[in-house]
């Protein structure tokens, strides 16, 4: 903020509240002789009294212009002048965060000295991370872990990108960034068509052979340098098996036509810069003990 | 009669009319998006019936259809009144009638299409904006002409509220609208970021300072001394808290954005403005209530007075509970729960629309020419069921509210929270149960009231104009 920005705020502020308390000064008392009514008449009966304000009222004026001032004087507001008080909304943040660190912080570094796989037996653990759980990734995976389209299913054992626990917490705490091209351009609307009937084969569901076969090479040439020539994927760069029958996007003839030709583009954001390590290994134990099938892993009350 | 000499009420009639159709339209769509918060799948997924479609629709239709057409005619009726001369431009009169309509048909269109500038209160595209700009400048013109050629020396109380809630929203409209279109059906806001953020609730705190609580204390500053006949309270009252509440309304947009990026310094000055903006809010109040004093054994037999000393209770609740809601601790649990909404309602169904009802009571029979309403007992029925569905209506919101914000901060031993968002979802379906049925019965009330009007207009002999007084 400039200087000349700073004066002009904290000019008309006081311009204001002074004008406000002049206007109940000059008002709240009668000038000598002068008439109970105004003498006005309008629409034939439409009169006006001249009461003096109510004391109450006058008194809840003054008060609130007084807090006013004195809050303008402790917090920010009056331009650049930071208040008295050095208050900040992020100082404010921080001091509150740092306060549940110093209380909480030492709870997750306890339990994540400990590894995930006896972190996922752990009951406490298992309840913080749910707790993590379903305010920082439910809106995507649902309450239940269970997905839904574009947003894989975390209690099966099938994963795009590993399911072991360290590739969870690595999954978590950098996010991923999954990005399959479009080969609409590439293919040509014959080509989408016969890629997709033979993706439809390596699934093992009903297909055009004449097409699939035709598919087959091209396949080869664009698709399998990331989903295997079988197309059996690849974790290591999170492309799909596309031989189950599991499916991120959508699984029918024109779904899979359309994520060939247009491609995908999709993201899980980092969640390490938010939630930290120790509380990003509670939570990979909560996945992993998800995908583990228990009682404990579906359970959301 | 030379017409000159007559008061123009014609489109004080169109206006009335359309009031009650355009209330009955935008409760309605709120019962329906209030039905669509408890069974999701209401609507069978249908685009322009979805609640993200429907829910500007409502509120533009309540705000600037229900209340911008009972304000466009008590405006007109009471400004010729006070003024003691027939309007000013009468042709100009006719076309805010018409353009107004056109605007609130093109609204009800384009929403459930889903074209929108995305900001509240002002959803609306930029062909329309401008067509609502040229609109108003039209009523600005009527008005201030009909102030003008006044023939009674001092300018009457409720006008000078008027002609503050004409200017303002002017400018309000005309500011916070500005917009780059890249098609007839698309535009992008003129403003960056937070800066936008800040005009946008610039406009939308002062769309409720000046449309909906400055324009109606107009209505109810004609229609209260009229009804009670008794003399305004106190002028000195009235002169002090216009000026005041004018002023600081300016101030408090900011409470809209608290722990935002809306740099600390707007943020406090929102929230202490807000704070003094409680006296002058309350001077309103208190003129209205005390103005009855001495004639409050007409409420035992007057229904439309009960509409209106009910409808300044409320006010004077929610402008309590306004500043309160300002303070940034309080703000901390309220924002963005259903609370706000409670409140919200507490001035839009128990002020706004209640000074509305009980002003038109009083207007129907005069610009039609009868004796009185077709039935009174009628008028006491719509109170009652009313003002019983807005208790629940406000009630349900506040636990809801209060509910919420408290689910959503409590914490475990271990630091998580508590409850995820579903859960306290979960926990608000009764209270949008309740919610509905408040809606539903207020629905019901405006029902009973057009019959009511339809009755009494069609009743008797026809319409006389009538005639300015001469002497004043």
């Amino acid at each position: 903020m400039s200087n000349f920005w700073g004066w002009f705020i904290s000019i008309i502020t006081v311009i204001n509240i002074a004008g406000c308390l002049w206007l109940i000064r000059w008002t709240s008392k009668k000038a000598p002789g002068e008439e109970d009514t105004t003498g006005h008449v309008w629409d034939g009966d439409l009169k006006e009294l001249n009461n003096p304000l109510p004391r109450w009222w006058l008194w809840t004026f003054y008060l609130t212009i007084a807090f006013a001032v004195i809050y303008l004087v402790i917090f920010p507001g009056m331009g650049k002048f930071g208040g008295t008080s050095g208050w900040t909304q992020v100082g404010q943040y921080d001091q509150e965060v740092q306060a549940a660190e110093a209380k909480y912080g030492e709870l997750f570094a306890r339990m994540a000295a400990t590894d995930i796989e006896t972190l996922a037996m752990d009951e406490n653990a298992l309840r913080a991370g749910r707790n993590l759980f379903v305010n920082n990734c439910a809106m995507c995976h649902g309450s239940d872990g269970r997905g839904a389209r574009s947003f894989p299913n975390l209690t099966d054992s099938e994963w795009m990108y590993g399911g072991d626990p360290s590739t969870i917490e690595l999954s978590i705490m950098m996010g991923r960034n999954g990005v399959m091209p479009a080969w609409g351009p590439a293919l040509g609307a014959d080509g989408v068509a016969q890629v997709t009937e033979h993706v439809l084969e390596l699934n093992g569901r009903e297909h055009d052979a004449t097409l699939a076969a035709a598919g087959t090479e091209k396949f080869a040439m664009f698709c399998a340098a990331c989903h295997g020539p079988q197309g059996k994927g690849n974790q290591a760069l999170g492309a799909p098996d596309l031989t189950n029958d599991i499916w991120l996007h959508s699984g029918s003839r024109e779904g899979i036509a359309q994520t060939i030709s247009g491609g995908l583009n999709n993201r899980m954001p980092a969640q390490g810069e938010i939630l930290g390590e120790d509380r990003v290994r509670v939570l990979a134990a909560y996945v992993y003990s998800l995908s583990l099938g228990g009682e404990r892993g579906t359970n959301t009350e | 009669m030379d017409k000159s000499n007559t008061y123009n009420d014609t489109v004080v009639r169109q206006f009335t009319i359309m009031t009650l159709v355009w209330g009955i339209v935008g409760f309605l769509v709120g019962v329906i998006i209030a039905a669509e918060l408890r069974w999701p799948d209401l609507t069978a997924g249908i685009s322009w019936l979805s609640y993200g479609r429907l829910r500007p629709l409502h509120t533009n239709a309540v705000i600037f259809a229900f209340g911008g057409s009972a304000l466009f005619a008590c405006s007109y009726y009471i400004v010729q009144r006070t003024c003691h001369v027939r309007l000013f431009a009468e042709k100009l009169a006719a076309l805010t009638f018409w353009g107004w309509q056109l605007v609130i048909v093109l609204a009800a269109v384009t929403l459930p299409l889903g074209l929108t500038q995305g900001k509240e209160y002002a959803e609306l595209e930029w062909p329309i904006d401008l067509l609502i700009a040229v609109i108003w400048v039209s009523y600005g013109i009527v008005f201030f002409g009909t102030i003008v050629k006044r023939r009674i020396k001092h300018i009457y109380v409720a006008n000078w509220f008027f002609g503050a809630y004409i200017i303002t929203v002017a400018v309000l409209h005309i500011v916070n609208s500005i917009a780059i279109p890249i098609s007839l059906t698309k535009s992008y806001s003129a403003y960056p970021g937070v800066i936008d953020a800040m005009v946008q609730w610039w406009y939308g705190h002062n769309a409720v300072g000046f449309f909906l609580t400055a324009a109606f204390l107009g209505m109810m500053y004609y229609f209260v001394p009229k009804q009670a006949g008794r003399p305004v309270y106190s002028y000195r009252l009235s002169v002090v808290h216009f000026w005041a509440l004018i002023s600081i309304y300016m101030w408090a947009g900011p409470h809209h954005l608290h722990y935002t990026t809306l740099p600390d310094w707007a943020q406090s000055l929102g929230m202490a403005f807000s704070l003094i903006l409680l006296a002058p809010s309350w001077g309103g109040m208190i003129n209205g209530m005390m103005t009855l004093s001495g004639a409050w054994h007409k409420l035992r037999t007057d229904p439309i007075l009960k509409f209106m000393i009910v409808s300044l209770s409320f006010y004077g609740m929610s402008t309590f509970e306004g500043p309160m809601m300002s303070i940034k601790t309080v703000n901390a649990l309220s924002h963005y729960t259903d609370w706000t909404i409670g409140h919200v309602h507490s001035g839009a169904l128990g002020w706004v629309a209640m000074i509305s009802m009980g002003c038109l009571y009083a207007l129907v029979p005069k610009l039609w020419g009868k004796e009185r309403m077709y039935s009174t007992r009628l008028i006491d029925i719509h109170f009652w069921i009313a003002t019983i569905g807005i208790v629940l209506y406000i009630a349900a919101m506040w636990m809801a509210g209060v509910m919420q914000g408290l689910m959503w901060r409590a914490v475990n031993a271990d630091g998580t929270l508590t409850y995820s968002f579903m859960e306290s979802l979960k926990q608000t379906y009764p209270f949008y149960s309740v919610r509905l049925l408040g809606g539903v019965l207020f629905l019901v009330g405006i029902l009973i009231m057009t019959y009511n009007v339809f009755k009494t207009i069609g009743s008797g002999e026809s319409i006389k104009a009538q005639p300015v007084p001469q002497s004043a």
